[in-house]
């Protein structure tokens, strides 16, 4: 596995864990009713479980086990998947803190914080599709070799 | 990738685009309120990742990497992978496009559409799980297809 796969894979891993200690935390709450914000953390757990982990596993995984665009370029331009990658997390963290907040004391700065956090999970998804779409695709046809050269 | 694996899975590469544009317009709706409406879009949201993403691409993969039937490569009954497809795709066009028409027209004379999308996904399960199943194997010999000439 190489690695940008891993860095995919490792991260989602990490969100996993991370889920389930809010999943926890909300079932907690529902019986010991210890913090009434902390309800607020609903729609953070969803998605720190399907975008942080699902999402971000799925993405991994393609990009490692996709067919190779050629074989040149095995896995295309890794540059979207790296910016996709940032954007993701970034939005995914932001919106953890903002939509809490914005629940629990709304102020417009928060606001704006979710609608940036939505543009740049957008931004990353729409990407890590133009990464994996061109390796969608039948067996991949190797290139000529060399005279001389070996195969691997 | 055979044909409908790839079909399957840039059909699935397109839902989560299309998810999360719509995920992304609902929480921009959140943060800034600019039109009601676009609330409505949360469930379409939720259809479209779930179902029409992850669903069909697991489902899209499944097809292509399972084991195969013999060593001829044979994939088994390809027809009730296009029926899943057909059905799952069109199941997740009525769960989405329910509530935000029913928001703009009106409940009742649209209440057919969730039960006919309930329908689609019964059918589009079924599909999918009665040409899988076959294709769970344990790891094996698998016979070669009989040759005429070949010798004993």
């Amino acid at each position: 596995m190489y690695f940008q796969a891993r860095v995919f894979i490792k991260s989602a891993l990490v969100y996993l864990a991370a889920s389930f200690v809010v999943g926890g935390l909300l079932l907690a709450n529902q019986g010991l009713r210890f913090s009434g914000p902390l309800a607020l953390m609903l729609p953070v757990y969803y998605h720190l479980l399907t975008v942080g982990w699902l999402t971000q596993l799925i993405c991994g995984v393609a990009l490692w086990m996709f067919p190779p665009l050629s074989r040149e370029r095995p896995r295309g331009d890794e540059r979207l998947a790296w910016v996709a990658y940032g954007a993701l997390n970034s939005g995914l963290l932001l919106r953890a803190v903002a939509e809490p907040l914005h629940g629990w004391r709304p102020h417009p700065a928060l606001g704006w914080a979710l609608a940036l956090a939505a543009l740049l999970q957008l931004l990353a998804i729409w990407l890590l599709v133009a990464a994996l779409w061109p390796r969608v695709k039948g067996r991949a046809t190797p290139a000529p070799r060399a005279p001389g050269e070996r195969r691997e | 990738m055979p044909r409908v694996s790839q079909i399957i899975v840039r059909t699935a590469l397109i839902n989560f685009a299309l998810g999360y544009t719509l995920g992304a317009l609902a929480l921009i709706e959140k943060g800034l309120r600019v039109l009601p409406w676009l609330w409505t879009l949360k469930a379409s949201h939720v259809h479209v990742l779930l179902i029409g993403a992850m669903v069909q691409l697991a489902c899209g993969v499944a097809v292509w990497i399972m084991p195969r039937l013999d060593a001829a490569g044979d994939r088994g009954n390809l027809l009730l992978v296009w029926i899943g497809y057909a059905a799952l795709n069109g199941g997740v066009a009525l769960a989405a496009l329910h509530a935000p028409l029913t928001a703009l027209v009106g409940s009742s004379s649209l209440d057919a559409m969730p039960i006919l999308a309930a329908a689609l996904y019964g059918v589009a399960a079924a599909a999918f799980v009665a040409h899988i199943w076959r294709r769970v194997l344990p790891f094996q010999a698998i016979p070669r297809p009989s040759q005429p000439s070949e010798p004993r």
